[in-house]
């Protein structure tokens, strides 16, 4: 327990004693319901919704895209009105002082605005695009105080200040006079977070505030909103599709699906004795770390998928042997690549960012090698770099025991007929603007590798079948398909210039869950059937530890511990390793919530030409396990 | 499910009401244009003093009047729209072909290239176009084709600033650089990639430049520069009879008509156009 000490689970079990605990309840939303545009084009999102939110505890509303909850929560603010949205039914009754409700569904516009930021703050998840880029800091935060609290300039600077202290955001003094883009993702989700607090709000409302930051900046920004939870007794609905941190951080839960709520219950019993269907299917793709602990090969595991009403298992369990040792297909040795930023006047380069730096590996026929670590470690320039998006500085990358930097060009083109990419993001990887079918037959065209039109055509349905799709998906366009289906298509136009190896770049981290398990399987299947070889970069622990034969995990550029997927996540050595393996957010409330403390940002890779940095040397811990030797420097900043 | 398919069809209803309202609008012109020979074999030309200045809906013989050199109106109309919209027309299609070329390969190549092509192109905007004008044609001659063709070297530099900016935002797109990454040679990615994502403004950009370019060849032809000013067009209409406004104003007002009904035609084209190349629907709300 990490409020208030240990409470018996009765007392905090929503269904004892609803009405008395209704009563008391700091915002209840009875039978809600959401409606975008009019006539016969209305769509339903959100469907008769109640839950009750309790004053100084944390209710999680769960669900995937398209299940409604960020609409839940703007409705609660009435901002739907702003979106498009129409409330066609129901009430919000928010008690902020315990005492008379006010329906915030009927309240006046006057009433809302000061409602709004006052009694109840909201964080949103893109920290980039929340904070105005012409206004300092300083200026941002002193609007709430000044315009909620009536304070003069000078005192609200000096409350501004306390409030940077408050989310540990160090030199707050010099903070105030920065604009958002001098800051960084984590810093600026900070500074949302101090100005929701600016006016200590009763309730918070944070929709998917760390989904778009880096695991160890999460664990921070998480762990800062529990302690100012604690310490100023705020309510909070967390909005999230991250089982992982509904476990570190709620005590109730609302699922959601397809607008509606389909199961509500204290965390604990959410996870271990989930009612609905969906709550089940939901669990059941979460993958969670740990959970092929003693096994050395990565497995297929059967997903829960949701048809009509009932979840379905789909798949078999299947251990991934495919892996052949012999001789790599791919050598990578002491690549760097270095981009220039910054010139003077006269076009002289003044600094570097050093992206990779002198980073070697191997990957062999049938085996699945993922690149780990955070923004800015290099990892996706390792994966462009590979596929000829961008040149390297130096180093040798052998394909095929071919030495990469000696092929002619017309090799080098070739290369990209065996070596394919798939995109993080499927929705801006496919051009709007050419039929599905088209973009699949693109790599069979421009290799010239099936001329005839016909024989073409059933080569694209073939694929789209191997993928899960429907031949007649073909004359399609992309946006017509969801995301996992865009996915899929993507990996259709991968294979079909039938590769040896894929990159594999963040490409199941955009997707829902239960999305991401079927195309992780798909991925594993298609590896089995064709032998392929994947390099697969993911910032995601948990999907690295279900996939992958070996782990290369990288910092500012470099790899740091390099070994079989069992000696990384079961004896890691390296300082960063741990860090980042604690920093994930576990899917198990029963676990131990406040682990090591994570303090400090990822330092930048841009560098003063001259400056460079040091290379880690490598020792082999066990046979074929690599940890960087520590220096000092590192240490310090992990 | 259902929702949305009606509102796609309804979509597609409107749509076609655009073709159809624009095809009438501009194709009726450009028939009417095409057959003017036909229609008016004297070219608009015969003057008949005695019958000067009748008012539109009086006379059968004119139905939209008369100018002030008794010559029909309607017969100006129709004849005068040969030179506006073969200048109007083949300007703006030459003028967008080489602007989007260059920007095409300025925006998508970068580097020397860019700063070649766009300082050359800011050194152009920065003359004055009246006084390029007078030294390009007293070099070249009058006549329809210079006139176009110096529409053409005037304005290319509209499509090509447009374009490279369009495509310096698309070639950091994802499905850009996945097709590099699959192989698609520059040529293609060009020319299958990136043109069809641009089409949208251009095709805007080149409706509005027709009416643009029509009163344009009227102030050269004011000038003296532009096209025999004995021929009838609708531009050199509206400026002659610019004098007789209070007392006469059928003069004026049926070339402006004719303009008018001409560029919505092009534009409810354009629209229409726009929205078939974009299989996503997002550019029409």
């Amino acid at each position: 327990m990490y409020f208030a000490g240990p409470v018996p689970l009765q007392e905090r079990g929503w269904m004892s004693d609803t009405a008395n605990r209704q009563s008391q309840a700091l915002l209840s939303v009875r039978s809600l319901s959401v409606e975008f545009g009019t006539g016969s084009g209305a769509f339903k999102a959100v469907k008769e919704v109640s839950f009750d939110v309790q004053p100084g505890k944390t209710l999680a509303v769960v669900g995937e895209s398209g299940s409604g909850k960020s609409v839940t929560s703007l409705a609660i603010m009435r901002l739907t009105d702003y979106t498009g949205g129409r409330i066609t039914n129901g009430q919000v009754l928010f008690r902020p002082d315990g005492g008379e409700a006010i329906d915030l569904v009927k309240a006046s516009d006057n009433k809302l605005r000061e409602i709004r930021g006052n009694d109840i703050a909201m964080i949103f998840q893109e920290p980039m695009t929340s904070l105005n880029p012409v206004f300092t800091i300083g200026n941002q935060i002193s609007e709430t105080l000044i315009l909620h609290q009536g304070l003069t300039g000078r005192d609200a600077r000096l409350r501004a200040k306390e409030l940077l202290q408050k989310v540990r955001l160090p030199d707050a003094d010099k903070l105030l006079d920065r604009y958002p883009h001098q800051l960084s993702g984590g810093m600026r989700q900070r500074v949302m977070i101090a100005m929701a607090l600016a006016c200590n709000p009763k309730l918070l409302i944070a929709d998917e505030p760390t989904t778009a930051l880096d695991v160890t900046i999460q664990a921070q920004i998480l762990n800062i909103i529990r302690d100012l939870q604690q310490e100023m007794g705020t309510a909070v609905i967390f909005i999230t599709h991250d089982m992982g941190v509904v476990a570190e951080m709620a005590d109730d839960v609302v699922v959601m699906w397809k607008g509606e709520k389909v199961e509500q219950a204290p965390v604990r019993d959410i996870f271990s004795a989930p009612q609905h269907p969906y709550t089940r299917a939901l669990l059941s793709a979460v993958p969670r770390l740990g959970s092929l602990t003693g096994q050395p090969l990565p497995k297929r595991t059967p997903v829960m998928v949701m048809d009509g009403g009932v979840a379905k298992p789909v798949g078999g369990t299947h251990e991934q042997n495919t892996a052949d040792y012999t001789k790599p297909i791919l050598e990578v040795e002491k690549l760097t690549t270095r981009f220039d930023v910054g010139k003077t006047f006269f076009g002289r380069v003044t600094h570097r960012v050093h992206a990779v730096e002198e980073v070697s590996f191997d990957i062999y026929p049938g085996e699945t090698l993922a690149l780990v670590g955070e923004s800015g470690s290099g990892k996706s320039t390792i994966g462009r770099t590979l596929q000829q998006l961008v040149e390297p500085t130096g180093g040798t990358v052998r394909f095929d025991g071919r030495d990469m930097a000696a092929m002619s060009h017309g090799d080098r083109r070739r290369l990209r007929q065996e070596i394919q990419y798939i995109f993080q993001d499927p929705f801006a990887s496919l051009d709007p603007r050419h039929t599905v079918g088209y973009s699949i037959a693109e790599p069979i065209i421009v290799h010239g590798l099936i001329n005839d039109r016909k024989a073409r055509e059933r080569r694209v349905h073939e694929l789209l079948e191997q993928v899960g799709l429907q031949p007649q998906h073909a004359k399609r366009y992309p946006h017509e398909f969801s995301g996992g289906q865009r996915q899929r298509i993507c990996i259709a136009r991968a294979l079909a210039s039938n590769p040896k190896l894929v990159i594999a770049d963040e490409s199941v981290s955009a997707l829902d869950v239960s999305i991401q398990a079927q195309i992780v399987n798909l991925l594993m299947e298609l590896q089995e059937k064709r032998r392929l070889s994947y390099l697969f970069i993911t910032h995601d622990m948990a999907v690295v530890e279900k996939i992958s034969h070996r782990v290369a995990v990288m910092y500012l550029g470099q790899i740091v511990e390099l070994g079989s997927r069992q000696a990384i996540f079961e004896n890691p050595q390296h300082s960063y390793t741990r860090k980042l393996l604690s920093a994930v957010p576990i899917a198990d409330p029963q676990r131990e919530r406040a682990k090591m403390r994570i303090e400090g940002e990822i330092p930048s890779p841009v560098r003063p030409v001259g400056q460079e940095p040091a290379i880690h040397r490598m020792r082999e811990v066990e046979p074929g396990h690599w940890v960087a030797i520590e220096t000092d420097q590192l240490r310090g900043a992990a | 499910m259902a929702a949305a398919q009606a509102l796609s069809s309804a979509r597609r209803h409107f749509r076609s009401l655009e073709l159809v309202l624009g095809l009438l609008l501009a194709g009726g012109m450009g028939l009417a244009v095409l057959f003017s020979g036909f229609l008016f074999p004297d070219g608009g030309e015969s003057m008949d003093l005695m019958a000067r200045l009748i008012p539109p809906f009086e006379s059968l013989a004119h139905p939209l009047g008369t100018d002030p050199l008794g010559r029909d109106v309607l017969a100006r109309v129709i004849v005068g729209g040969k030179i506006s919209l073969t200048v109007g027309i083949f300007s703006v299609l030459g003028a967008m072909t080489l602007g989007t070329l260059i920007g095409l390969i300025a925006g998508y190549y970068r580097g020397f290239t860019e700063v070649l092509l766009m300082r050359f192109a800011d050194i152009q905007l920065a003359l004055p176009f009246i006084l390029v004008a007078i030294m390009f044609l007293a070099i070249l001659g009058t006549g329809i084709d210079k006139v176009i063709f110096f529409m053409i070297v005037a304005q290319w530099v509209q499509y090509a600033r447009l374009v490279r900016g369009s495509v310096l935002a698309l070639r950091e797109r994802e499905f850009i650089l996945s097709a590099r990454a699959i192989g698609v040679g520059n040529v293609r990615i060009i020319f299958t990639h990136v043109l069809p994502n641009v089409l949208g403004p251009i095709v805007i950009l080149m409706t509005l430049q027709v009416a643009n370019n029509i009163l344009l060849e009227s102030s050269l032809t004011f000038l003296g520069l532009g096209v025999d000013p004995l021929i009838p067009s609708w531009g050199g209409m509206l400026a002659d009879g610019r004098t007789y406004l209070q007392t006469a104003w059928w003069v004026s007002v049926f070339p402006g008509l004719a303009i008018m009904f001409t560029v919505l035609g092009l534009n409810l084209l354009g629209d229409w156009l726009r929205d078939l190349l974009d299989p996503t629907g997002q550019t029409s709300r």
